[in-house]
């Protein structure tokens, strides 16, 4: 079943990618005074741009299914893969690191304002996090470096690493790293803290009117061990389902949050590319997010079933 | 060469006036010493080191520093010799002999001879490099390489541009010849005849460039060069305040007001200059609209271009009267201007028929309402911000005037090279280099081609060819100043203003000299006293 599916999601990405004006080629010679139209043809023969777009689809599928993606038409020429290794491991790092804070802070927050529902915790985390959610990121993100960058000088403002940072001690060089790393993850977590906890709150809500909740208060346990043991645990099954879906956005990063940072991510390499119109690095990141969401998928349903028995025998 | 202009473009500029110089400490001020690290930032990642392949201006920027040309531009934009001692234009005009410098080495030792500019040639009218510059070396009859430190290049015809399009850069013939160019790692590791070593590229991060103990006009005082990957300017210009930059281009807004701080004061100098580049609002001749001579002149003295200076540029530019920047020595100052003067402006589409008849405050002919829709590209700010001051006041004389922003490639494609458009708002960067060509000749009209308004004018036509044969500064000089006035009469596009580069350096940075090239022709005498250097390693 996946294998088709895949090739649905390639088609339709390579068309919708053509229907887009412009050319690869359009980007490199336009409007340049010393560019003449031979040489854009020249180019347009090279990448194949002049044949009829099924034959061009039919060469990528071709060159794919022997998972080589190609090489990038900008000006670069290097093979789309090592392009996109080069960016993966640090996008990914940080959206680990981002999804550890959301759950360490949302599941936390989700349960108490289930439990104490409509305390004034409740509502000011409400309040909290919906501001989170509300706020543009790239504007928190600016403010951020403002005040804790320029004026106080807390943090560095962007990048991954000081300029002298070949120079220290490994440990250094750790610190170095995290210290630069704060404010980003700071900022895309608190974006993504609404969405989690909200749900957590309401699996709670629904978990603590079960009858197997009432049944525990009738044994006559504590509260504690009705919520903590019996109550959250039910309540976490889905967070499953969520981290299986979160699996292709570990690679998706986020191009308006990783200009401002600085940061060498997935997101502002796919962005250049729409804007170069670099068909083979777009189709290679589309591929690999489609892949990806798919086994994402599959492990959540998988794990599911392993961690809940009521789905094994349904 | 397109680098070439970008970097003539972000850099080498007339006019220079420094602002808030700095005062030398006593003491160690008097002589330059070697050492510490400048920083700067781009945009975007650089695309490729080879500069036959590359075209942004991230690449162009690091390139410059790595390679040289034959030639280049002096402090005054007068061409001078790089690696070439000397030149020579035969009496036909129609060949140049360089001699080259005998003591030139390779970064990696190899001696630089007149084989590696031949092959620099070849590389370039290769069908199978993908070299957007192939255009100027395709008018080369004949190149040779007599002996190893002279080299000569014979055209089929006089062309005067060509001189310039050998400031490009000259790439390794040792290390190239007989591979794969777009494979080469040297794309990625560049090994050139310039001030700078490559040392390191952290994809996506930065880019480290060493001082070239070897170079042949000596080791250059700033010991390191590291260009940061910043994609966002405000958080360039957070940067430069934190002090993790040292030379940031700067906007007006930043420039005007938000730079004028003490804090920032005490760590920068801030320069202005006018740069090769100039913003018009440009019309489609082929509409019956624009093909009335007396409307574009009605329109060009309904716009105001001090008011579009003070309130787009804020105040940080000149207005422009044609393709040529000021202060350069092939502008005419004497052409026709058009000064804001609504009154005249009504009078004249009066003239070409268009009044208010039923007195609703618009101008109409034949029961049609006068108006058009300027079409600009989205992502520049002071071009749409120029389009609705200009909305505003053609509105005052009469005129409906819509606006569309619109993505680049689409703008271009849809719009611009269809020819499907009434007026567009565009800008052109260039260079010293007078020639206009590709730009109005009527014979660069196809779809594509850069003359898409579709000027056709026997005269310019004439005077664009006679500037290409001739080489004589003086005699040049004539002939576009008559370009210039036609240009001015005929008004195929209101030209509106000339902004100014607006650089920042950090202020311990000594040897800046400010001169009609602009400040970075001299970076490699730029330095810092021993007691301000910031980076010891």
């Amino acid at each position: 079943m996946m294998i088709p599916l895949l090739i649905g999601i390639t088609l339709i990405s390579f068309m919708v990618i053509h229907l887009a004006p412009g050319e690869p080629t359009d980007m490199q010679t336009d409007l340049n005074p010393k560019s003449s139209v031979e040489m854009r043809d020249r180019l347009r023969e090279r990448y194949n741009l002049d044949k009829p777009l099924y034959v061009q689809y039919g060469l990528w599928l071709k060159q794919v299914a022997t998972l080589d993606f190609g090489e990038s038409f900008a000006q670069d020429h290097r093979p789309v893969l090592e392009k996109v290794a080069e960016r993966m491991p640090i996008t990914i790092l940080i959206n680990v690191l981002s999804i550890a804070v959301i759950l360490a802070a949302a599941v936390p927050i989700g349960i108490l304002s289930a439990v104490r529902r409509n305390s004034l915790f409740d509502r000011s985390t409400t309040v909290f996090v919906f501001l989170g959610f509300a706020m543009p990121s790239f504007w928190l993100a600016l403010l951020l470096m403002d005040y804790l960058g320029v004026r106080l000088g807390l943090f560095p403002v962007a990048g991954l690493k000081s300029i002298g940072y070949d120079y220290m001690s490994s440990g250094m060089q750790v610190w170095d790293m995290a210290h630069h790393l704060i404010l980003p993850v700071f900022v895309s977590a608190f974006g993504g803290l609404a969405g989690f906890s909200r749900y957590m709150r309401s699996n709670m809500l629904e978990v603590i009117r079960q009858d197997y909740i009432l049944t525990a208060r009738a044994k006559g346990l504590s509260e504690r061990a009705v919520i903590y043991k019996h109550a959250l645990r039910n309540a976490l099954l889905p967070v499953i389902t969520i981290l299986g879906l979160s699996v292709p956005g570990l690679i998706g990063g986020s191009v308006i949050f990783e200009t401002i940072f600085a940061i060498p991510g997935m997101g502002k390499l796919f962005y250049d590319g729409v804007l170069m119109r670099d068909y083979p690095l777009i189709m290679g990141v589309l591929v690999i997010g489609a892949v990806l969401t798919l086994i994402g998928n599959l492990l959540a349903d998988i794990s599911y079933a392993l961690a809940d028995p009521r789905i094994r025998k349904g | 060469m397109r680098y070439l202009l970008i970097c003539i473009l972000l850099f080498m500029t007339v006019a220079c006036e420094q602002q808030e110089a700095v005062i030398p400490a006593e003491g160690d001020a008097a002589k330059p010493v070697h050492g510490d690290t400048f920083i700067e930032a781009s945009i975007g990642e650089p695309n490729n080191l080879l500069p036959v392949l590359a075209s942004d201006s991230a690449s162009s920027d690091i390139n410059g520093k790595v390679y040289s040309g034959l030639i280049r531009y002096d402090k005054n934009l007068q061409l001078e010799g790089e690696l070439a001692e000397s030149w020579e234009i035969s009496e036909d005009n129609l060949s140049f002999t360089f001699h080259l410098r005998k003591d030139v080495v390779w970064h990696d030792g190899a001696p630089f001879t007149s084989a590696d500019v031949l092959f620099t040639y070849q590389l370039y009218i290769n069908p199978d490099v993908p070299t957007s510059y192939a255009e100027d070396f395709l008018q080369v009859a004949k190149a040779e390489a007599p002996d190893p430190y002279t080299f000569r290049v014979t055209y089929e015809k006089p062309y005067a541009p060509a001189l310039e399009s050998w400031g490009t850069s000259i790439h390794p013939k040792h290390l190239l010849e007989g591979k794969e160019i777009t494979k080469s790692p040297l794309s990625r590791s560049p090994i050139g005849t310039g001030p700078y070593k490559f040392v390191k590229w952290d994809a996506g991060e930065k880019v480290v460039l060493l001082a070239n103990p070897d170079y042949f006009e000596g080791q250059p005082y700033l010991h390191r060069i590291v260009y940061r990957v910043i994609p966002d300017t405000s958080t360039q210009f957070l940067e430069l305040q934190s002090g993790g930059l040292d030379y940031m281009g700067l906007t007006p807004i930043q420039y005007s007001t938000q730079t004028d701080t003490p804090a920032f004061k005490r760590k920068f100098n801030k320069y202005r200059y006018l740069s090769f580049s100039y913003t018009y609002l440009g019309y489609n001749l082929t509409k019956p609209l624009f093909q009335d001579k007396r409307v574009r002149h009605a329109i060009s003295y309904a716009i105001n271009k001090q008011e579009l200076i003070d309130g787009v540029l804020l105040g940080l530019g000149q207005a422009a009267t044609g393709p040529y920047k000021p202060d350069t020595w092939v502008y005419n100052a004497k052409v026709k201007r058009y000064d804001y003067n609504p009154e005249l402006s009504r009078s004249l589409f009066a003239e070409a028929g268009w009044v208010d008849s039923n007195n609703d405050g618009v101008l109409d002919k034949d029961g049609k309402k006068l108006a058009f829709t300027i079409v600009t590209n989205q992502g520049n700010d002071l071009r749409s911000k120029t389009a609705e001051i200009i909305q505003r006041r053609l509105k005052e004389v009469g005129v409906i005037v819509e606006i569309r922003v619109v993505e680049w490639a689409t703008f271009l494609k849809e719009f611009i090279f269809p020819g499907n458009f009434d007026a567009t708002i565009l800008g052109w960067s260039g260079g010293p280099e007078p020639d206009q060509y590709n730009i109005w000749h009527s014979s660069k009209t196809a779809p594509r081609e850069l003359n898409f308004v579709k000027f056709n004018n026997q005269e310019v036509d004439e005077l664009l060819e006679a500037g290409r044969r001739t080489f004589d500064q003086e005699e040049r000089k004539l002939i576009y100043d008559r370009f210039q006035e036609i240009l001015a009469e005929e008004q195929p596009y209101t030209f509106l203003y000339v902004g100014e580069a607006l650089p920042a350096v950090a202020n311990r940075v000594r040897g800046i000299e400010p001169s009609p090239a602009g400040i970075s022709y001299n970076f490699n005498y730029w330095w810092v006293a021993k007691s301000e250097q910031k980076y010891t390693r």
